[in-house]
């Protein structure tokens, strides 16, 4: 009963893997192909490596690589919130300049939003930017930037005119990680991992060419990232990953794939476990035999429920997507349902360890994982943006309800700001 | 077998916007108010106009039967936007719960006997399982039927029967045999009128549903289906009326939060709006997402119910403990929100909570559906659900 265009985008997309698909390929080399042939990001537009495929189409092309176990495109990090961006409003030059290694997995990238004066009320940004007829100079001090300490790029939201009101008067940039002006310095978490860095800009340079919209219109370009973000943690797997390989994974490729994600990964292995690890409350609950306990079966179908329901909620958000609707702020609400989701599921996963719970690493239960839960769910309702800001999202868009009154209009030089740190 | 939707169809959101419609039409709370006063409790007329013009009574009933065939996904949609208004009218007892007993355990001579008339709306039926105390399920039922002249014989009491007192047939749940659970339960069909039936309208905390107390003494029935088959067929009706009646909650609750919503904004306080004040704006939007999550269940259960039956009790209770939780978490806040006013019995807000409260517990209360869907999961790891889980 399938349609005319998936009969054919599936053979044409099968056709095309039987010719080139080979697991003894390099990464980097079949990852090459994919962007020249279209069909590593088949939703891209079709000037930009992609074929302008649907959503839905897009999903057969993605089985069709896990039915035979084909590598795909590099999606981890904040790498496709940056090519989303890119492709909204990135320049040709910039689109060609880094679209290509961003699916070949060849750049990291870095988001460069949040400072130490600035997190929620990012438009705040006190990081500057000043241009000197040919290049751009930052200075300044950005804060919880995951991925910067491996990052090759970086997206920059800073301030290039102080006398212009404060949403006005930011521009966006990509900017090269690679030079002595950019410091890295790892931040360590409450779990243990350093995922996140702190960043210091001294005279690091931007080049022209590398203003991404127009100058002073960086919050609206900004906007664009953080509405994918948002929609990205809506507790689905992320796009290109959720379809389950059925094939057998023998080749060098995979080594290679593996190795990747082992030395590339290894601050973010706690990842998984912050948005609750719902999937092991029943296993665990069964083997330990803690099912039995009332209270325990009670707030297990509580977490089920909830779990599911927001699962379906963000299922409907793409539905209503793919139909047509344009992506709006209903992000927001799968998010905040993803934060309801972790804090319930850390609740759940401390009744069935019982007093198992007051331990960690060797000594916890998993091996120390189920600590890992406990600690690392107190970032998903921060990350991102607040709970509480995307309850105002949420309540101000969707809902229609007044905005918050504001005290930060006029020039952006004499709004009340935080004093700089130390 | 078709697979689960995550949206609906144009077709399907062309029948919603014809039932709301229909619904804002005929139900708007002065006739609310009206039918919690009226000894039926419905109005005929309107039953009569949404059997004949939109097909509702018969929306379940198969085509040969005289229905229109539909699946779960349209009977959500239809008791949605009741639920949205309150509508008072026997749907959820003929057309839900009894129209599907009789599919599941009449035989095709009793199928084509009774259920033209209740797809045409013309015969009103009741589905009678539980009894004085009210434990959810069918498992508990101890009522008794007897063999006697070629037919049986029934004594005892069911209680909580919604439309009860309305119904022209009565499907009534007893044992026939001695075994417990789910086995040696039948289904008779007795009448509204029979010899031996004595029927009391019961005072209902929420007056938009009717709830009737029956007593059976040595009454007429007629066996529906196999002697001791009906628990299998009863047990999986509840479920399709939890499901309908999970769909009805979240039209409630959708309507609360727009009610709410229309009214802070208006309504001002300190020089300016309510609905401006962050402690507020926040309530609303988890109250948003509460909501749109029941929905989701809501509306996953009703697709799978038609499209994968064998998850169908997993489904029922899953959506029914959300919608319990969330329907009454919305009726509460919006009392809350409108202040004193909102505690008053002229204005509408309270309606809903009556409703909200009794859809909570009717067809099973939540921390029940909780128990049960954890018992599902054990059977399905253990081939049986865990011993001191009875809670
Ligand atoms: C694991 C992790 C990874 C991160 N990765 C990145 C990254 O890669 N790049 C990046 O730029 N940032 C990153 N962040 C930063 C993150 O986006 C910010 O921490 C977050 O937006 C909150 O900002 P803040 O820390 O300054 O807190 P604040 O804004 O100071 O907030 C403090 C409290 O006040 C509340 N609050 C603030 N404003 C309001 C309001 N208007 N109404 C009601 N309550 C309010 C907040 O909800 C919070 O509870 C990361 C954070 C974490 C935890």
């Amino acid at each position: 009963m399938s349609a005319p265009a998936e009969v054919s985008v599936r053979d044409e997309v099968r056709a095309w893997l039987n010719d080139h698909w080979d697991p003894n390929a390099g990464l980097v080399e079949w990852r090459t192909k994919l962007v020249e042939s279209g069909w590593g990001a088949p939703d891209w537009p079709p000037e930009w490596h992609g074929r302008g495929l649907s959503a839905e189409l897009t999903r057969v092309v993605e089985q069709e690589f896990a039915r035979i176990g084909a590598v795909g495109v590099a999606t981890g990090g904040i790498r496709l919130l940056a090519a989303a961006t890119l492709l909204e409003h990135g320049s040709a030059a910039q689109k060609r300049q880094f679209l290509r290694r961003i699916l070949t997995g060849e750049d990291v990238w870095c988001q460069l939003f949040s400072e130490p004066g600035s997190g929620s009320d990012l438009a705040g940004a006190l990081t500057r930017a000043e241009f000197d007829g040919e290049c751009w100079t930052i200075n300044g001090q950005k804060v919880w930037t995951t991925s910067a300490h491996h990052a090759d790029w970086g997206l920059l939201l800073a301030r290039t005119d102080w006398d212009a009101p404060k949403h006005e008067g930011l521009s966006y940039f990509v900017i090269d990680m690679r030079q002595p002006g950019v410091e890295v310095q790892p931040l360590k978490q409450m779990n243990g991992y350093a995922s996140f860095n702190q960043v210091f800009f001294s005279d690091a340079e931007v080049q022209a060419e590398h203003l991404v919209g127009k100058l002073g219109q960086g919050w609206s370009v900004a906007m664009t990232t953080l509405a994918h973000e948002r929609r990205r943690a809506d507790g689905l797997r992320s796009g290109r990953a959720d379809v389950e390989d059925a094939a057998p994974r023998e080749g060098t490729i995979y080594d290679e794939e593996a190795q990747e994600s082992a030395t590339a990964l290894a601050p973010y292995k706690w990842y998984p476990q912050r948005a609750g690890r719902v999937d092991l409350t029943l296993p665990r609950a069964l083997a330990s035999g803690r099912i039995r306990n009332p209270a325990v079966r009670q707030e297990l179908a509580r977490l089920l429920i909830l779990a599911n329901s927001a699962e379906w909620t963000a299922r409907r958000a793409r539905a209503a997507q793919q139909q047509g609707q344009p992506q709006g702020p209903e992000g927001s609400l799968g998010k905040l349902a993803a934060s309801h989701v972790a804090r319930l599921a850390s609740r759940v996963h401390t009744m069935i360890a019982g007093a198992d719970a007051l331990l960690a690493g060797e000594d916890g239960p998993e091996n120390g994982l189920i600590a890992e839960i406990l600690l690392s769910v107190p970032a998903v309702s921060i990350a991102g943006g607040t709970d509480e800001i995307q309850r105002n999202i949420i309540a101000e868009r969707v809902l229609g309800m007044p905005k918050e009154p504001r005290f930060d209009r006029g020039p952006f030089r004499d709004v009340a700001q935080n004093r700089s740190p130390g | 077998m078709p697979d689960v939707q995550f949206h609906f169809t144009e077709e399907q959101r062309q029948f919603r916007d014809v039932l709301r419609r229909f619904m804002a039409a005929v139900s708007p709370t002065t006739e609310v108010r009206r039918l919690m006063d009226d000894e039926r409790g419905f109005d005929p007329a309107v039953w009569r106009r949404m059997a004949d013009e939109l097909g509702l009574a018969g929306l379940m009933v198969p085509e040969r039967y005289g229905g229109s065939g539909f699946g779960l996904v349209e009977v959500g949609l239809a008791m949605e936007e009741m639920g949205r208004v309150l509508l008072c009218a026997p749907y959820l007892a003929s057309g839900v719960l009894a129209a599907n007993a009789l599919c599941r355990i009449g035989s095709e001579a009793q199928k084509q006997r009774w259920l033209p008339g209740i797809a045409s709306g013309e015969t009103l039926a009741a589905l009678a399982f539980a009894e004085p105390g009210g434990e959810p399920g069918v498992e508990s039922i101890a009522m008794q039927a007897v063999a006697l002249d070629g037919g049986y014989s029934l004594t005892g009491c069911k209680d909580y029967v919604v439309d009860g007192c309305n119904a022209d047939l009565l499907l009534v749940a007893a044992r026939t045999g001695a075994e417990g659970g789910l086995a040696g339960l039948s289904l008779f069909a007795v009448a509204g009128e029979a010899p031996g039936v004595s029927r009391r309208r019961l005072q209902a905390l929420d007056p938009t549903r009717q709830l009737a107390r029956l007593d059976f003494d040595g009454a007429p029935g007629e066996l529906l289906g196999e002697l001791g088959g009906a628990g299998p067929g009863l047990a999986q009706t509840l479920d399709v009326g939890a499901i309908a009646l999970a769909n009805e909650m979240a039209g409630g609750a959708q309507r609360l939060l727009e009610d709410t919503l229309e009214y802070i904004k208006l309504r001002m306080q300190f020089g300016r709006a309510v609905a401006s004040f962050q402690a507020i704006k926040h309530r609303c939007a988890e109250l948003l997402l509460q909501v749109e999550l029941m929905k989701s269940a809501a509306y996953h259960a009703a697709q799978v119910a038609d499209a994968h039956p064998e998850e169908l009790a997993y489904e029922a209770s899953l959506s029914k403990a959300a919608a319990s939780e969330a329907y009454l978490h919305a009726a509460t806040e919006a009392i809350q929100l409108h202040g004193g006013i909102g505690f008053t019995w002229d204005q509408d807000t309270q309606l809903w909570y009556k409703r909200a409260k009794s859809s909570e517990v009717l067809l099973g209360d939540p921390a029940w559906h909780r128990e049960r869907m954890i018992q599902v999961l054990e059977q399905r790891e253990f081939g049986s659900a865990s011993a001191g889980a009875a809670a």
